[in-house]
């Protein structure tokens, strides 16, 4: 039997309740009659041999690219750089595609006889990975292979000696990235392309890159004018990103660009429910709710939020291409669009959606408000296609705890941001004259650079990532959240939906069209 | 009776005393101030001289001006005499040095001169706190008068030189009516010697004649003092003050230590003294040691009566001016105030005392008046005169009544507490004194319980501060019941005092003289008094709070963090465990400890380290700096290198996860504001190492690494703790030349008490329950930082994947059975 698309329910009286996420756990609510709700695509079927696809990619390379095997030479100087933690949400279980790929790559390099081989995790200005998290990407044989020989290298954005400035693109935007990777003779980068976001010349041009490099195209202008940044052709931040690939090929730099897609089977067995249209609910899936809810509302804070972040995802892989990185880039985005592409037809004054418990900048970490934001108006706000789900003026309704919880260790520069500058403003566009200052901060960047911490100007980054939301949405309401920190960011707390709903009626007139978006596990509206 | 048969005083007293020389001992006190003023304002160019003792700050001159003159008493003369005042005062007014509690009265030249050629000396110097030291109220009360006498006798010669002719010097001395006792009865105005010759029948009269072995008790009180300093020094009794110098302040140090001990030694010498005081006052038959020495101090007096003409004036309880030289004029807070006070603001829910019973209050400028007439009429030639200076037989105050107004009074013009709220004021049932104090007792004793208990219990905080509330409580209870113990025996008073010569000298008063020298204490109307004259007064005296403000401590912290923020400031110091990070020594021992070990071994580690925790939680309470050299022994043979590698993460991982945002903010912000910025630790080296871009300076452990690579488990040099934190602060300082007094410190505990002395803003963090208790007390602004989200988990360190062997297999195991492939 193959698998069922996305679908667009009409909500009428025999519609049971419908699941919204709720941070770190669940909230059943019933919608207005004549609501929609876009649930996504079910599972694709997987690749019955991820090993023997990855191969025949690697021997049959797309676009104007030899096979690896036939880059590889000894003496050379190899580069494999693979996405950081941030990707897949939840984390898949082991074995990790990117372990599986880089065996792979490195089985032809060993035959091929390279020694000056070099793993960089592509953090951007994201984190460092734990020991256990690249053991968990990377499996303990390529881990233990490279890490004691300090051959297993993060992405340091800060490091001085070990950037290099490759030039500026007609716009005049600086190009800085790894010099280990800039001076390779070949460059394999490893991708997950769990969104249509994710990959292409993003993948050096961003994950590699400097804050010099990366404050072009990460900024409230250029997210104005991505709409949306899941959608490559009209998003601002991939022609900048564009731009940048092309400056760096054309300085030499060899990618040999590897890009994996995964299927939606998000969430384990026990956690079924999750994946089922709420009609379809058994015994069983009602019976486990029940319990997972009640379970969970006896946990502390800290325990229930790691029981979630012990959550792995039976993610299987759909697709694998290798070569050239445009041509794979789109052969990736037809198999992305192939799980996820859900057509909806026009758009509605009213969004809800109920946000989970991760994003991608809190894994094995605390959702903080500013994530939170960035969740709703920056990811999902954004996953569609043609026009905005929710039409322009429109009230965007989220579901989350939206705690004021940081962690200290992991989000430092986001408890001040959250402090200092949402206390003054909220606006993308004003909040610039601050960025400069987080950027630089001495603590910040040690921290960056020796500890687990994002860069000081990140939250800034997730600020603008909710630019173009900000602009287009007439009001954010967020339902059951702390409403100290749900009006520090700027929105409007609610404590029931139906009450958040009146409010929104208030800005969008009486008996708003309401759609709801039920993910994740993730899809992406193709609004007619 | 002798005064009632002579003739009217003329000239009138202002006439008498017009160009007289006075000396006046005791002008500092509340009913000297009223006496110098009112020499100088209503008795023409009277020369006053006044005796004062000189203290260390301040010489008798510049005593007398600051205590005498700046007194709001003499607001009243300096307006009216403009800028005449200065000039007035400097012609005839001197101070001279001398102490009535020494041999000779201490006086100089000057002072013997000005005392020789004295016609009247006043001599009001006493010891009035009814709890003060028994042997110190023995020298001023006791001794003080017959040293005034003496010194007399010394310069009759000496007056006959300089002014030949002169009457000898007429001696008014002030006692009180208590040397009479408080008992049931009649008390006369006469001597204990005339009173005991009187007896013989039925006892009339209220005094106390118990003969007394005067020189034997003056001996018995100095060598008390010499004997309780001796005991205070032995062994037991010192191990009683250390070990309550501990509980207060803990591991300060044992500079802070020592001075409290010394502190605990000198109050308890004390209290003994005080205790002693009132055994033997009561074992004798008075209610104190205050009217057990004036008793025998005019008993010793009046032995001089051959030689010198004295007169001897009794004053029950003085309270506020009733006119001169304004109504309400107060000086000082007496015996009724604070517990006027006590009661408005609902502390004293009891108080003894006989609803029927007198109570003799006097207002000042009566015993003013009358001390002045006294000194007008001159002294008998037939020997001593005593006057009372009281109400309670003319016109008498019932305790009841007195109740009644006050309560009346509080209940129309409340006081606020802290949030705004009036205070309803107790009504009292009048209890036996019994019954009070041991009702007092027991609460003051449970509260003590139960904040030993609490104290105990390892509160920060919120909840410590909450501690301090309690102790707060008892500290109430136990001033409740010291005023009951003390005031009780007044508030039961039976004793009348009889008026009759003082009444007779009234008589003898012309019309201008009654107007301008009122002491008839009939004019006291008690409602007016109290309610318009004195309640308001002690109002305004305690400065407490008469309107429902909100409490202005938002404002006052908001106050403190800006002085503390100011560009002024240089240098901001921080303590780390607790102040910058939830966590301690032995937390990041158990981290690194357990950061290579297998799981099966975590568990033993931790059961080993809690095992010992109580041994090194107490260890820690005694001395610091001994707990971290005895715990960081085990890091004994610890590879450097590995446990650098460690600690790195450790700080990472464990401490910022630990770390208490607003505090690093508050370091950056000191950076910002271009302050240095130090950290102070008991915490090694390697550990803190990941901080150090926030820091200018780092001060902390160290441990000696030996040649092989491998640490030894001692430190390289004195563990940052206690004094020795304020110590490396200042030399920190004095090498960069920066000021301590401008300097900022961060801390939790009492144990960092010696560093947040030595700065000049001292800031508490999250205190423990003693330094909760300090800052309230010394006013130190208190910060409250809180954890950014994450919970407290075990202490340890990550399971290293690479070396668990069971547990990784098995999670390895579960997770492929289900993964692809």
């Amino acid at each position: 039997m193959s698998p069922r698309p996305g679908y667009v329910l009409d909500v009428d009286r025999s519609t049971p309740p419908v699941l919204f996420w709720h941070g770190e756990g669940f909230r059943l609510e019933r919608l207005p009659e004549g609501s929609r709700v876009i649930y996504p695509p079910e599972p694709l079927p997987p690749l019955p041999d991820p090993i023997g696809a990855i191969r025949r990619a690697l021997e049959e390379p797309l676009g104007d690219s030899q096979p690896l095997r036939s880059l590889l030479r000894p003496g050379m100087r190899l580069t494999i750089c693979f996405d950081d933690v941030s990707l897949p949400l939840p984390p898949m279980r082991r074995p990790d595609v990117r372990q599986l790929v880089i065996e792979q790559v490195l089985d032809l390099a060993a035959e091929a006889g390279v020694d000056d081989v070099c793993l960089i995790a592509a953090l951007a200005l994201h984190r460092r990975m734990t020991e256990a998290e690249l053991r968990h990407a990377l499996g303990d044989r390529v881990y233990d292979a490279f890490a004691p020989q300090g051959l297993l290298l993060q992405h340091d954005a800060e490091d001085p000696d070990g950037l290099v400035h490759l030039g500026r693109t007609d716009l005049g935007e600086d190009v800085e990235i790894s010099k280990r990777a800039a001076t390779s003779d070949l460059v394999v980068y490893v991708n997950i392309n769990l969104v249509p976001m994710d990959g292409g010349h993003k993948s050096v041009a961003t994950g590699l890159a400097s804050y010099r490099s990366l404050r072009h195209h990460h900024n409230a202008r250029t997210l104005r004018h991505s709409r949306s940044f899941m959608d490559k052709d009209h998003s601002e931040l991939h022609s900048s990103n564009w731009r940048m690939g092309r400056l760096i090929a054309a300085c030499g730099v060899r990618i040999f660009q590897i890009e994996t897609t995964l299927n939606n089977d998000a969430f384990p067995a026990q956690l079924r429910f999750l994946q089922r249209r709420e009609w379809e609910w058994t015994a069983q899936d009602r019976a486990t709710y029940l319990a997972t809810q009640a379970a969970l509302r006896r946990l502390p804070d800290g325990l229930r939020r790691s029981v979630f972040h012990q959550v792995t995802a039976p993610y299987r892989l759909t697709s694998v291409q290798a070569g050239e990185v445009e041509a794979v880039h789109d052969e990736t985005l037809r198999h992305v669009y192939a799980q996820q592409l859900v057509e909806v037809e026009g758009q509605s004054d009213v969004l809800t959606m109920g946000l989970p418990y991760i994003c991608p900048y809190n894994v094995n970490s605390i959702m903080n408000p500013i994530l939170v934001a960035c969740l709703g108006l920056g990811y999902l706000f954004n996953m569609y296609r043609g026009r905005p789900l929710v039409r322009e003026g429109g009230v965007l309704i989220l579901s989350h705890p939206t705690p004021r919880s940081f962690h200290p260790a992991h989000h430092p520069s986001y408890i001040d941001f959250f402090e200092e500058v949402l206390a003054e403003t909220t606006d993308p566009g004003e909040i610039g004259k601050y960025e400069e200052a987080y950027a630089t901060d001495p603590w910040y960047v040690h921290l960056y650079r020796t500890g687990n911490a994002y860069h000081g100007v990140h939250p800034f980054y997730m600020w603008y990532w909710c630019a173009h939301a900000l602009e287009h949405l007439g009001g954010v309401i967020v339902v059951g959240g702390d409403p100290a920190a749900v009006r520090r960011l700027g929105f409007k707390p609610a404590s029931t939906l139906a009450d958040a709903l009146e409010m929104a009626a208030d800005v969008v007139g009486p008996s708003p069209s309401v759609t709801h978006l039920h993910a994740p596990p993730l899809l992406m509206a193709d609004v007619r | 009776m002798v005064a009632g048969e002579e003739q009217e005083l003329r000239p009138g007293i202002a006439e008498r005393l017009t160009g007289r020389r006075f000396f006046v001992t005791g002008a500092t006190g509340f009913l000297g101030t009223a006496l110098v003023e009112r020499l100088l304002r209503c008795v023409p160019e009277a020369q006053v001289t006044v005796l004062v003792r000189p203290t260390r700050r301040a010489d008798a001159r510049r005593r007398a001006e600051r205590e005498i003159l700046r007194n709001d008493c003499f607001d009243r003369l300096r307006s009216e005499l403009g800028p005449a005042f200065e000039e007035v005062v400097a012609s005839r007014l001197q101070a001279v040095p001398g102490d009535v509690g020494s041999e000779g009265l201490g006086l100089d030249e000057a002072g013997r001169v000005a005392l020789a050629e004295a016609d009247v000396v006043i001599h009001s110097a006493a010891t009035v706190a009814f709890d003060a030291a028994f042997d110190s109220a023995v020298e001023v009360n006791l001794l003080g008068p017959r040293r005034v006498a003496d010194c007399l006798v010394e310069l009759a010669e000496e007056r006959a030189r300089r002014r030949p002719g002169a009457p000898p010097t007429h001696l008014v001395s002030v006692s009180t009516a208590y040397v009479a006792g408080t008992h049931q009865g009649r008390a006369a105005e006469v001597l204990a010697s005339q009173a005991s010759q009187q007896g013989g029948g039925p006892r009339t009269h209220a005094t106390v004649t118990t003969e007394v072995d005067i020189p034997a008790e003056v001996a018995a009180a100095r060598r008390l003092r010499a004997d309780l300093q001796a005991a205070s020094r032995e062994g037991p009794q010192l191990a009683r003050f250390q070990a309550a110098a501990r509980r207060e302040l803990g591991s300060a140090g044992i500079h802070l230590l020592a001075e409290r001990v010394e502190r605990l030694r000198e109050d308890w010498v004390r209290e003994q003294l005080v205790e002693a005081g009132r055994q033997r006052a009561q074992a004798l038959g008075w209610p104190d040691a205050y009217a057990f020495t004036k008793a025998l101090g005019e008993r010793l007096l009046v032995e001089r009566a051959g030689e010198v003409p004295i007169s001897v004036v009794r004053p029950s309880i003085i309270e506020s001016a009733l006119a001169e030289p304004r109504p309400g004029w107060i000086r000082g807070f007496r015996m009724a105030e604070p517990i006027i006070v006590s009661y408005a603001r609902g502390l004293l829910r009891q108080f003894p005392g006989l609803p029927e019973g007198v109570i003799d209050v006097i207002p000042v400028d009566l015993v003013v008046a009358a001390l002045l007439a006294v000194a007008a009429a001159g002294p008998d030639p037939a020997g001593p005169q005593v006057f009372h200076v009281a109400s309670g037989v003319r016109n008498p105050l019932r305790y009841g009544q007195l109740v009644d107004l006050v309560r009346e009074w509080f209940t129309a013009h409340p006081l606020y507490d802290s949030d705004g709220q009036p205070i309803v004021v107790p009504s009292w049932s009048f209890p036996g004194r019994g019954r009070v104090q041991r009702q007092l007792r027991r609460t003051t004793q449970a509260l003590g319980g139960l904040e030993r208990l609490l104290g105990s219990l390892p509160l920060r905080g919120r909840p410590a501060e909450r501690l301090g509330e309690l102790e707060e409580r008892r500290s109430q209870a136990e001033r409740a019941l010291s005023y009951v113990e003390l005031y009780g025996a007044y508030t039961e008073t039976e004793a009348l005092f009889a008026v009759d010569r003082l009444l007779g000298l009234w008589e003898r008063l012309g019309p201008a003289d009654r107007e301008a020298f009122c002491f008839d204490p009939a004019v006291v109307d008690w409602r007016r008094y109290v309610h318009e004259i004195h309640l308001p007064s002690v109002v305004a005296h305690a400065r407490v709070r008469t309107t429902p403000q909100r409490s202005p401590l938002a404002d006052r912290t908001a106050r403190s963090r800006q002085a503390v923020l100011s560009p002024e400031r240089h240098l901001a110091a921080f303590d780390l465990e607790q102040t910058l990070v939830a966590s301690n020594v032995v937390e990041t021992y158990t981290w690194l400890a357990s950061r290579h070990l297998p799981v099966a071994d975590r568990l033993a580690l931790v059961a080993r380290v809690l095992a010992a925790a109580p041994g090194l939680a107490a260890l820690d309470r005694r001395d610091r700096g001994d707990f971290l050299r005895s715990f960081y022994r085990r890091f004994e043979g610890a590879d450097a290198e590995q446990l650098r590698a460690d600690a790195e993460e450790l700080c990472q991982r464990f401490l910022l996860e630990r770390a208490f945002p607003e505090g690093l903010a508050r370091v950056r912000r000191h950076r910002a504001l271009g302050h240095r910025t130090v950290l102070l630790t008991g915490a090694l080296d390697l550990v803190v190492a990941g901080l150090r871009p926030l820091f200018d300076e780092i001060i902390c452990a160290e441990l000696a690494e030996g040649a092989d690579g491998r640490l030894s488990g001692h430190l390289v040099r004195l563990p940052p703790t206690g004094e020795a934190r304020a110590l490396a602060l200042a030399e920190y300082c004095a090498a960069e030349g920066l000021r301590l007094e401008q300097a900022v410190a961060y801390a939790d505990s009492a144990s960092d008490l010696p560093l947040l002395e030595a700065v000049g803003y001292p800031v508490a963090v999250n205190p423990d329950a003693r330094l909760a208790a300090l800052a309230r007390r010394r006013g130190w602004p208190v910060e409250h930082w809180g954890r950014a989200g994450t919970r407290p988990w075990l202490p340890l360190g990550p399971v290293d994947p690479g070396r668990s062997r069971w547990w990784t297999r098995l999670r390895q195991a579960l997770e492929t059975a289900g993964g692809p492939g």
